[in-house]
C-alpha cells in the first residue's frame, strides 16, 4: 500500500496538486503510525471511520468557510494560473501573416509527426520538434524514392496520404512551431499560418500585457484582468474577495430582501411543521391509547404508512395531486364548488399545500413517539385527578401535555432542526417556487435556506454563485449548530461524554 | 386516559375521527394506485376504479429505454446496500474502542463525534461538489458522476451518528464476557469478532436497515454528484421524469412510485419496532 501511495504522490507532485498531496501524506502517515506503534492500538479500530469523516464532513466544512470568502462561481471557475495559461494561449493573426502549405509525415504506429512546409516564395522547411528548419540545413535522410520531386520519407517518417489526414486532425491542431517570434499553427486542412501570441504575463509585475495593443491589464480585486480604461478580460479567475459576499448578502437590497424573506419563512416553516405534525400526532396517539379500542393494531399500521414510504416518492405524488389543472385536490374541491386554486403559482397557497404535505408525512412519527411516551405516564396521576374532579381537558392540560413535553422536548427540537433543513419536501414539491418578483438571486416564495443555497449553486440557467451559496450555508450552519448544541445540553448528551471519563 | 365507562357515542366518534385521518392517509396512496392502473396516462376525469384497468404502465417501467426505471432502482439499491454495509462495518470498529478501551483522547474523540453531528453534511454540498470536481482531474473513477463518489460521501456523513448509537448499545454488553475470552487466550481483536459482534447483532441490523433507508431516500447529494441518466438513483431519475409532466406521464409515474416505495415499506414494517426505538433514542428519519 505504501508503494501505491508513493506512486500516486509522484503523480500529484508532478501535477502540482499540493493540497491533495499533503492530504495523502497525512493519511498514509497516520495509517503507518497507527498500525506500527502498539500504543496507538485503539486507533486501529477508529481510523477507517475517521478518515472518511475527516475527508467528507470535516474538510468540506472548512472548505465551505474558505469558499464563502471567494468569488468562486460561473465566470470565475478557474484559478489565476489557469486563466493566465488560457489567455497566453490566445493568438491573433497579424496582417502580414505568412501562410505555409504543408504535407505530413508520420512514424508508423506512433503519433509522431514531421511536417514539410512550403511558403509563398516556394522555400521549404522541415517542421521538427517545434522548430522550423530550412530543408537544406536538415541533417537527416530525406528520401524521394521514385524521383518525382515529391519527398516520400523524412528521417524514417513516411508521407501520410491526404486521405488519412482527417484521422489525425486533432493531433495536428496541437502542433506549434516557432518562427521569428511568431507561432506557426494550423489554420485549416491546407495551410499553417503564423500567429502572434496575444497576451504575455509578466510574473514580476503581476501584469498581463497585450502584445497587439500594448495595453496593460492588472488583476482586479474581483477576479479579472482589467485595463485602466475598464476593459476586462474573460474568463475571470477565482480569488479571495474578503467579506464581500457577506456584505452583499446583508446590505445589497436586491440580495438581502429575498434572503430575509427566505430566512423568515424557514423559521415559520419549521415551527408550523413541528406544531402541526405534533398536534395531529398527539391527538391520534391519545385516540389510540386505549387498550380496549377495537382494530387498534390495524389502525396503527395504517397510520404509520406515510412514514414508511420514502419521502421523495410521497412528495412527488403530492405534487401531482396539487397540480392545478389535472390534480386530484382541485377535482375534490370542485365538489364543494371551490375551483381552480393555483397551488403552485400562488405564494400563500403553495405554502399551505407544503404544510399539508409535510403534515401527512410527519404526523406518524409524532404519533409513534407520543404513544411511547403516553404509556409511561402512570395511571395513578389520572386517578388522583379524577378524584379532584378534573375534566378531560384539565387532565390533558395539566398532566398529559406537561409530562409529554418534558420527555419529548429533545425530539421536538430535533424535528425542528430537521424541518429547518427539510430540503426534499420544499425542493421536490415546487423547486422553492413561485419566484419572488424582482429578486436578483434565484429566490422563491417557498424557498427555505437550504434550497436557496442549492439554487444559488446548481440552478440551471442562472449560473452558479458558489461563494454566495457558501455564505448562506454558513448562516444555516450557525443556526443549526445552535439548536443542536442547545438540544445536547438539554438531553445531557454532553454529560454522557463527561461520565465516560 | 383509560375510561372503561366510555359511552357508545364517544366510542363511535373516536372511530369516526380515526377513520377520517385514515382517509387522509389513504388519499394519495389509493389515488396513485388508481392512476397506475388507468391505461390513459392522464388524470383528467379519473375515477377511483378505472374503467378498463390494465398493467400497461407497469410493463413500460420494465421495458422503457428512454427512462430506465429498473436501472435507477437497481442503482439506488446497490448504492444503499454498499453504503449500509461499509458504514456499519466501520462504525462497529470505531465504536468498540470508545466503549471498551481507555486511551488518551478518548473523551475528546467522543466529543468530536458529537460535535460533528451538529453540522448536517448536506450543508457543505457546494464544497463536496467542488471536492469531487477537483478529484476528477486526478482520479476520474471517483470523480463526479460516479457511484463511488456518492458512496464515499454517504459513508463520511453516516459515521458520526451511527458510531454514537452503536457505542450506546455496546456499553450495555457486560465486560465479563470478553474477560473470560482473554483468560482463554483470545486476542483483543478475536474477542471483538467472536464475542462482541455476535452479541451486537440486533444493533448491527437496525443500523444497517436505517442506513439503507436513509441512503435510498437521499436526493440532494445524489442530484449534485450524478449527471448521467444511466447513473441516476431512483430519487433523481423519478424527479427528472415527472417534473412538470403530470398531465402526460401520470400513469407510468404512479406505477414507478409504487414499485419504488414497496421494498422500503416492507423493510420498514418488518423492522418498525427497532426503528421506532432507535428513533426515540436520537435522530430523525430523513
Amino acid at each position: 500500500m505504501d508503494a501505491l501511495s508513493i506512486w500516486s504522490a509522484v503523480i500529484l507532485y508532478n501535477d502540482s496538486a499540493y493540497l491533495l498531496l499533503i492530504g495523502l501524506i497525512i493519511v498514509v502517515g497516520a495509517i503507518n503510525i497507527v498500525y506500527l506503534i502498539d500504543k496507538a492500538y485503539p486507533m486501529r479500530y477508529i481510523l477507517p471511520g475517521t478518515i472518511f469523516m475527516v475527508i467528507f464532513v470535516v474538510y468540506p466544512i472548512f472548505y465551505t468557510v474558505y469558499i464563502s470568502f471567494t468569488n468562486y462561481g460561473t465566470g470565475n471557475i478557474l484559478s489565476k494560473q489557469q486563466v493566465v495559461n488560457q489567455l497566453e494561449n490566445r493568438y491573433f493573426s497579424p496582417q502580414d501573416a505568412e501562410e505555409f502549405s504543408f504535407s505530413t509525415f508520420k512514424l508508423e504506429n506512433e503519433k509522431e509527426f514531421i511536417l514539410l512546409f512550403e511558403n509563398e516564395e516556394g522555400e521549404r522547411f522541415v517542421g521538427f520538434e517545434n522548430e522550423l528548419i530550412p530543408i537544406n540545413d536538415f541533417d537527416q535522410d530525406i528520401v524521394d524514392s521514385d524521383n518525382d520531386g515529391k519527398i516520400d520519407e523524412i528521417a524514417g517518417y513516411k508521407r501520410l496520404p491526404q486521405m488519412q489526414l482527417f484521422q489525425h486532425l486533432s493531433s495536428l491542431q496541437d502542433l506549434e512551431y516557432e518562427i521569428n517570434d511568431r507561432i506557426l499553427r494550423m489554420k485549416n486542412t491546407e495551410y499553417f499560418s503564423s500567429y502572434i501570441r496575444q497576451y504575455k504575463y509578466d510574473e514580476d509585475k503581476d501584469q498581463l500585457i497585450s502584445l497587439r495593443t500594448n495595453k496593460v491589464y492588472n488583476p482586479s480585486e474581483n477576479g479579472y484582468f482589467k485595463a485602466n480604461d475598464g476593459e476586462r478580460l474573460t474568463p475571470g479567475f477565482r480569488t479571495n474577495i474578503g467579506w464581500k459576499n457577506y456584505k452583499k448578502l446583508l446590505t445589497d437590497d436586491r440580495v438581502f430582501n429575498p434572503f430575509l424573506r427566505v430566512f423568515i419563512w424557514t423559521f415559520e416553516w419549521a415551527i408550523l411543521s413541528v406544531f402541526l405534525t405534533f398536534s395531529l400526532g398527539l391527538f391520534m396517539a391519545i385516540l389510540l391509547n386505549d387498550k380496549n379500542l377495537r382494530f387498534r393494531k390495524i389502525y396503527r399500521v395504517i397510520l404509520i404508512l406515510p412514514y414508511a414510504i420514502p419521502g421523495f416518492i410521497s412528495v412527488l405524488v403530492w405534487r401531482g395531486l396539487f397540480n392545478a389543472e389535472v390534480g386530484a385536490v382541485n377535482n375534490l374541491l370542485q365538489f364543494f364548488s371551490i375551483g381552480g386554486i393555483q397551488w403552485m403559482q400562488h405564494p400563500v397557497w403553495a405554502k399551505v399545500a407544503l404544510l399539508i404535505v409535510n403534515l401527512w408525512m410527519g404526523f406518524p412519527y409524532m404519533m409513534l413517539i407520543a404513544l411511547g411516551s403516553l404509556q409511561s405516564i402512570s395511571d395513578t396521576l389520572y386517578e388522583a385527578a379524577a378524584i379532584d374532579g378534573a375534566s378531560v381537558w384539565q387532565k390533558f392540560r395539566h398532566i398529559t401535555l406537561p409530562l409529554l413535553l418534558v420527555s419529548l422536548g429533545p425530539l421536538l427540537i430535533s424535528s425542528f432542526a430537521f424541518n429547518f433543513n427539510n430540503f426534499n419536501v420544499i425542493y421536490l414539491f415546487n423547486e422553492g417556487g413561485p419566484a419572488i418578483p424582482g429578486a436578483q438571486t434565484p429566490a422563491g416564495a417557498t424557498d427555505i435556506l437550504i434550497s436557496y443555497t442549492y439554487r444559488l449553486s446548481f440552478a440551471t440557467g442562472r449560473g452558479s454563485d458558489f461563494g454566495l451559496a457558501s455564505t448562506v450555508a454558513l448562516f444555516i450552519f450557525m443556526i443549526t449548530a445552535t439548536i443542536t448544541w442547545f438540544n445536547f445540553k438539554y438531553t445531557g448528551a454532553l454529560e454522557d461524554v463527561k461520565e465516560n471519563e | 386516559m383509560n375510561n372503561n365507562y366510555e359511552s357508545k357515542t364517544v366510542r363511535l366518534i373516536r372511530h369516526l375521527i380515526i377513520l377520517l385521518v385514515i382517509a387522509f392517509v389513504f388519499f394519495p396512496i389509493v389515488w396513485t394506485l388508481s392512476a397506475s392502473l388507468n391505461p390513459a396516462n392522464t388524470i383528467v376525469g379519473q375515477k377511483i376504479i378505472p374503467d378498463n384497468a390494465s398493467l400497461v404502465h407497469y410493463k413500460e417501467i420494465f421495458t422503457s429505454d428512454t427512462h430506465p426505471f429498473m436501472l435507477w432502482m437497481w442503482n439506488s439499491i446497490k448504492i444503499s446496500l454498499i453504503t449500509a454495509f461499509f458504514s456499519v462495518s466501520m462504525t462497529a470498529l470505531a465504536a468498540y474502542p470508545f466503549s471498551r478501551f481507555h486511551f488518551t483522547g478518548r473523551r475528546n474523540g467522543l466529543f468530536m463525534i458529537l460535535l460533528i453531528q451538529i453540522f448536517p453534511q448536506m450543508l457543505a454540498m457546494v464544497a463536496i461538489y467542488l471536492l469531487f470536481l477537483n478529484i476528477q482531474n486526478y482520479i476520474p473513477s471517483i470523480g463526479l458522476n460516479t457511484h463511488t463518489a456518492l458512496v464515499l460521501t454517504y459513508l463520511g456523513g453516516s459515521i458520526g451518528v451511527n458510531t454514537w448509537l452503536m457505542k450506546g448499545y455496546l456499553d450495555t454488553i457486560p465486560r465479563s464476557l470478553e474477560e473470560a475470552a482473554y483468560i482463554d487466550g483470545a486476542s483483543r481483536f478475536q474477542a471483538f469478532v467472536q464475542i462482541i459482534l455476535p452479541l451486537a447483532r440486533p444493533i448491527l441490523s437496525v443500523l444497517f436497515v436505517l442506513q439503507f433507508i436513509r441512503t435510498y431516500s437521499e436526493y440532494i447529494l445524489a442530484s449534485i454528484l450524478l449527471n448521467g441518466t444511466e447513473k441516476f438513483t431512483l430519487a433523481v431519475g423519478l424527479q427528472m421524469f415527472i417534473s412538470d409532466m403530470y398531465g402526460k406521464r401520470m400513469g407510468v409515474f404512479s406505477a414507478a412510485a409504487l414499485i419504488g416505495a414497496i421494498p422500503i415499506v416492507i423493510l420498514f414494517m418488518l423492522f418498525q419496532d427497532y426503528i421506532v426505538h432507535g428513533l426515540t433514542g436520537g435522530g430523525v428519519k430523513e
